[in-house]
């Protein structure tokens, strides 16, 4: 309704409406520009220099150490692999288990489905940090409360086998809640009366729900797994606070190892030259899930 | 559907496992709560009580028993000294004036760019709009290392301003409030144009009344999580006197304090009451915030 002609309205009204509607936009335009659009131009350029705390130079010569240093970086090899095995895990099982939450609860009273919904938002909105200080206390050797209740005697987050694995199990509790209410909303808003016509026809609610529901709710799941993936990339605060990204670089991911480098060691160039290939990999991976759910959904 | 009074074996099996589910959500919370009121025998207890069996405050008191001025002016060779608060009560009045100040701002800013990216048509528009939404594909983080050079060059890292003003130009907020602004009936704003109402006055008399629920949204929506966002806090506020909450109990836990579990927890409990107060007050509007920006065109 919005998309009239393109320039139906005369030229000079249009350029009457030019000049307002930029002056409306002009204080959103300064800070988006300034401090979204600049920062991620200078990252991309700086990446090609050398930049760290004792100077900032560039020759043609040295244009992509940065690139060739962090391909042959053993822990940046092993931060990837960590990063992506945290997404690979997490997200499935994020987008799953919030799809059957969602599902459950959905058809429930409004009074209880506000309820679990609220709780399964707790997490998010406590926030990272304390999250993370409480469960770091239940992983704890001696005081926690995770080996009273299972009578071990396990330093969870110190030990290189589990290490990894708790801090992935913290992130399930803190990204659940914004799926879990997209998909309440979302199965809202599937139209009721083709649902009727199949529940007349016979269609067990299984079918019902693969075959008229599930399609509906595509786009939703799609939004889903982009931004859990694009969290789970991110994962930084957990690992910061809980583990520095050990015992032994088992809990390395990018993102923190960016931290570790450019703000503990002052290697700006090299933290955002990791920061662009983080980009570009984030990019391809929300490529390839609209390419699949887009496929799957036609 | 509707009408089955009788509960199938599945919607039981549903709700046990799903109290199960909340109750290890719901956990983590009462921990900290219960934990910031035991005593430190029993926090270091390797058998944990579930509940305080002798209930102190000392955490709390211990807590805010570091002071420190509430401002520090220098003004030619003068310094005016504010008087003493608690370092965590100021980590909590730096967090509010934060959060609320990225708050305003995004609302004030985004409502009047989505309104025109959603009703008006001019030139640039396709482009301004493309911009906003591909710098929101890419990683917020990433940016946030060449963002620290850049305060540093502006003179404002280590204060609040850093936090606050890339949280406004993050265009989530012009996103959500252009989805809301495409439902204002545009018949009502040329009504208001033949009436002789300026730009102005129809975006503040007529626009904004009918979107203030998406602003409502937005607001409380960008209250929680530039309250939460944790890794540009800790990366732009350097000195005591101007962290976060998020960032001081993140420091305490990595400090000399690292294993009193009980102060920590009274720290937890203090950065996340107050947040968790105002999801309660709010949930309905949040919970659209969140719904609205997904479904997009």
């Amino acid at each position: 309704m919005a998309k009239q002609s393109k320039y139906g309205a005369s030229r000079a009204l249009v350029r009457r409406e030019t000049t307002a509607a930029y002056l409306f936009l002009l204080p959103s335009l300064i800070f988006f520009l300034g401090f979204v659009v600049y920062p991620m131009v200078t990252c991309f350029i700086n990446s090609f220099t050398q930049y760290n705390v004792s100077g900032h130079t560039f020759s043609v010569d040295t244009m992509f150490d940065n690139y060739i240093r962090m391909f042959n970086d053993k822990v940046f090899w092993r931060g990837l692999w960590n990063t992506i095995l945290i997404v690979v895990v997490s997200v499935p099982v994020v987008t799953a288990f919030s799809l059957w939450v969602g599902a459950a609860i959905y058809r429930m009273g409004a009074k209880t489905r506000s309820f679990f919904r609220c709780i399964f938002y707790l997490p998010v909105v406590t926030g990272t940090v304390a999250v993370a200080v409480v469960w770091k206390w239940m992983f704890n050797k001696y005081t926690g409360l995770f080996n009273y209740v299972l009578g071990t005697d396990i330093g969870w987050l110190g030990d290189e086998r589990f290490a990894i694995w708790c801090i992935i199990l913290i992130l399930f509790t803190t990204s659940i809640g914004q799926p879990i209410v997209l998909y309440v909303a979302a199965l809202g808003n599937v139209d009721t009366s083709m649902i009727e016509a199949a529940q007349v026809d016979g269609a067990t609610e299984m079918q019902v729900f693969w075959k008229i529901k599930w399609p509906q709710i595509m786009p939703t799941t799609l939004y889903i797994l982009v931004i859990t993936t694009i969290n789970s990339f991110q994962c930084f605060a957990l690992i910061q606070m809980l583990t520095s990204g050990g015992p032994n670089n088992s809990t390395q991911t990018i993102m923190y190892y960016i931290y570790y480098q450019a703000i503990k060691l002052g290697e700006y160039g090299y933290g955002m030259a990791m920061g662009i290939i983080l980009a570009i990999i984030i990019s391809l991976f929300s490529a390839i899930q609209f390419k699949v759910a887009g496929k799957s959904n036609s | 559907m509707l009408t089955t009074k009788k509960k199938s074996p599945y919607t039981i099996a549903c709700l046990v496992i799903l109290a199960v589910l909340a109750f290890l959500f719901i956990f983590p919370v009462y921990w900290i709560i219960t934990g910031s009121f035991k005593t430190a025998q029993e926090i270091n207890s390797a058998s944990p009580t579930f509940f305080p069996q002798v209930f102190t405050l000392d955490n709390y008191r211990k807590l805010f028993a570091e002071q420190m001025p509430l401002f520090q002016i220098k003004l030619a060779g003068y310094t005016i000294t504010g008087p003493a608060i608690a370092t965590s009560l100021k980590w909590l009045l730096n967090t509010i004036v934060m959060a609320v100040a990225s708050m305003i701002l995004t609302c004030l800013t985004a409502a009047m760019a989505g309104y025109v990216l959603a009703k008006k048509q001019f030139y640039g528009r396709a482009l301004v709009f493309s911009l906003m939404v591909c710098a929101m594909a890419l990683p917020k983080q990433v940016i946030l290392i060449p963002l620290v050079q850049q305060m540093a060059a502006m003179g404002i890292h280590d204060t609040l301003l850093a936090v606050i003003l890339p949280i406004v130009g993050w265009p989530f907020g012009v996103f959500l409030m252009k989805q809301f602004s495409e439902n204002v009936p545009t018949e009502m704003l040329e009504a208001a144009r033949i009436d002789g109402a300026g730009q102005w006055r129809t975006f503040a008399q007529i626009v904004f009344p009918l979107i203030k629920p998406g602003v409502g949204a937005l607001a409380i929506f960008t209250f929680i999580t530039s309250w939460n966002d944790y890794f540009m806090q800790l990366i732009m506020l350097i000195s005591r006197a101007n962290q976060t909450i998020s960032v001081g109990i993140a420091l305490m836990q990595s400090g000399p304090d690292a294993n009193d579990f009980g102060l920590i927890m009274a720290g937890a409990a203090v950065a996340a009451v107050p947040i968790l107060a105002v999801f309660i007050m709010f949930q309905r509007y949040f919970t659209q915030g969140i719904t609205m920006g997904a479904v997009k065109g």
